[in-house]
């Protein structure tokens, strides 16, 4: 392990940049920590936090300068390597035939800068969904390949975190190329850095960098323990998938589904949730034409509109197929649940709904 | 080559923004007249063909016993008719009237009322004749306008989604602004179209595009309740440019 100091930062950024990266990370937009491309240190979130609570989201100044002082973002990365809307192909109009062009495979090589360990959870999954098996993505797998990741150890969590019962945080411990923790006191602000690939160290060639002696280890290690103590809410996982997978007709889920508003959120700003729709448009001549996929949500009623009609035309058993999808039949396709315990979709549903609490009044009553 | 498909576009109880939305299409107008033939659109020419029409785009709501019988004979003239706005499809902001006393506001407003013919209620045209597509939105999008044109054009089904404003706010990665601001924002209940404008501007939903296919008002409420909201909130939430479209109708009236 190695230290940073605070004010060498830069230097890791211009080494990203001469190293051809564009570097992505959190900054505050709107009084809200977003994901972004990030220019300089400057850009990053000092002296931020956020608070967040079910449905409630609140940016709130630290009484420090950390630059990584904030719990998690409603942004995502699957933002960058998997795109809201990206096009497929499009197709021109000739004589007697059609062409065919693929956009060629010229996507942004990315830095991620601030990567949390149950953000670096959602990569490994979304790793298996997209690299693995018989149908691989290629856009995803182009940016993922390129990508760079500097993971950065939570100090603090929200009330809203529950990764310790998803087995994925709060410490990073796989999937980065480098980890960060950051350290912020009065008088000595700096960065604990761990190498976890040869791409990694790489960047960190030209900085200078001294070896982390005990006392700064110690630090680090605090911070994360931190973290871990404030954690509150969790998640029993244990007999969870079969739990759910038995009770189809629970009245919970009548209940969720007077309070579910079916829009979609909780989808969206799920680190895992990968769901997409294509969409094909012409132009007025119709002689060009377009397909884009979109990002898509099992909440929506087109999404399981099939030949004759809708499959899953209630809210009710909208949110079951997501929930029980999410924390159950996931674990029969990936080997894994498809639950980090980030939490967006508590803080984000703009009515408050915590799938913990959902999963635990089923638990109870079975 | 085949005929060019003759487009009508008729005017109702409206305030023009839907029709300008099409003028508004600038870059595509163009390529629109290039493949449709544009024979009645006196806001755009004084140019106008009789019918009937192979497309008409109808803008604005039915307010007068006159334009009530005058819809009729749009219809009668139109292979396929086409709603564009929330006055055509909802009733528009104008249906506040129905909420109240048609007569007592011409009393108020005019000074001699007995010139003024109108009727109790803003409706929307499809409670007067059959409708083939309802194109939300206050104003419509020009951008969901040419592609129901093209759609029409090329014989297929237009991509106009019927889910939540949140879907687009997500999809340009605007975070919400009812959880990070507490502002009261309809995206939930609303349909999407407009690209989730207002959000982008820190802005709750207006609702402009009207309920969405799943609207769970009442959820809604009951949040908004919880989190300190009053009844007058509420109603006013709820009786916006689509008023009179029935999940808002409903839910406006519940909190009355």
């Amino acid at each position: 392990m190695q230290i940073i100091e605070r004010e060498n930062l830069t230097a890791l950024f211009e080494s990203l940049k001469k190293h051809g990266y564009e570097i992505v990370g959190p900054t505050v937009r709107d009084e809200v920590v977003i994901y972004d491309t990030l220019n300089a240190v400057e850009d990053l979130p000092k002296g931020w936090t956020d608070e967040q609570e079910k449905g409630i989201y609140r940016l709130k100044k630290r009484d420090d300068e950390a630059l990584f002082g904030y719990v998690l973002s409603p942004h995502t990365w699957k933002k960058f390597l998997y795109p809201p809307k990206v096009k497929l192909w499009e197709a021109k109009r000739q004589e007697k035939s059609f062409t065919i062009t693929e956009p060629q495979g010229d996507g942004p090589k990315y830095a991620f800068l601030g990567v949390r360990a149950c953000e670096l959870a959602a990569i490994a999954m979304q790793d298996k969904i997209f690299l693995e098996g018989a149908h691989i993505d290629p856009i995803y797998k182009e940016r993922r390949e390129k990508s760079l990741i500097i993971a950065v150890n939570c100090g603090q969590a929200a009330k809203t975190c529950f990764c310790p019962s998803m087995n994925s945080g709060p410490k990073v411990t796989s999937g980065f190329d480098l980890a960060l923790t950051e350290v912020c006191t009065p008088y000595h602000h700096y960065f604990v850095v761990e190498t976890g690939t040869a791409k990694g160290k790489d960047v960190l060639k030209d900085l200078s960098l001294h070896p982390a002696e005990e006392s700064a280890k110690e630090s680090a290690r605090q911070v994360v323990k931190n973290a871990e103590d404030q954690i509150e809410r969790t998640l029993k996982t244990e007999g969870l998938k079969e739990n759910l997978q038995a009770n189809a007709e629970h009245p919970r889920w009548n209940d969720v589904a007077d309070r579910c508003l079916s829009c979609a959120n909780c989808t969206m700003v799920c680190p895992t949730c990968f769901c997409s729709t294509v969409e094909d448009v012409t132009d007025l001549t119709g002689d060009h034409a377009e397909r884009w996929r979109l990002w898509d949500s099992c909440f929506t009623m087109d999404f399981s509109h099939i030949h004759g009609g809708n499959i899953r035309s209630s809210t009710k058993g909208r949110y079951r197929q997501w929930m029980t999808h999410k924390l159950a039949s996931w674990v029969d396709q990936f080997g894994v649940s498809g639950c980090t315990g980030c939490g967006r979709c508590i803080t984000w549903c703009p009515v408050g709904i915590d799938i913990t609490e959902e999963v635990a009044v089923i638990q109870k009553q079975e | 080559m085949s005929k060019k498909p003759k487009l009508a576009v008729y005017k109702f109880a409206s305030c023009d923004g839907c029709q300008l939305s099409l003028l508004d299409c600038e870059d595509e107008l163009l390529a629109i007249a290039g493949e449709v033939e544009i024979a009645n659109f006196p806001e755009a020419s004084r140019a106008v063909q009789e019918g009937p029409y192979d497309v008409t785009l109808v803008e604005g709501s039915v307010t007068t016993p006159h334009d009530a019988e005058r819809i009729k004979e749009v219809r009668q003239q139109s292979k396929v008719l086409i709603t564009i706005g929330a006055c055509a499809t909802a009733g528009g902001i104008q249906a506040l009237r129905n909420f109240s006393d048609v007569k007592e506001f011409t009393s108020i407003v005019y000074a001699k009322p007995q010139y003024i013919s109108t009727l109790a209620t803003s409706t929307p045209i499809s409670d007067h004749v059959p409708v083939d597509f309802e194109l939300r939105g206050c104003p419509v999008n020009k951008y969901q306008l040419i592609e129901l044109i093209c759609a029409y054009l090329n014989g297929r089904k237009p991509n106009i989604p019927t889910y939540s404003v949140c879907v687009e706010c997500k999809r340009r990665m605007t975070p919400c602004v009812a959880v990070s601001k507490g502002e009261m924002c309809l995206g939930p209940v609303t349909q999407a179209g407009c690209g989730a404008l207002c959000p982008a501007y820190t802005r709750g939903c207006y609702g402009c595009f009207g309920p969405n296919e799943t609207p769970n008002t009442s959820a809604l409420s009951e949040w908004w309740t919880e989190h300190g909201r009053d009844k007058a909130e509420l109603v006013r939430a709820f009786r916006g440019f689509n008023a009179w479209a029935e999940p808002f109708r409903k839910e406006s009236e519940r909190h009355e």
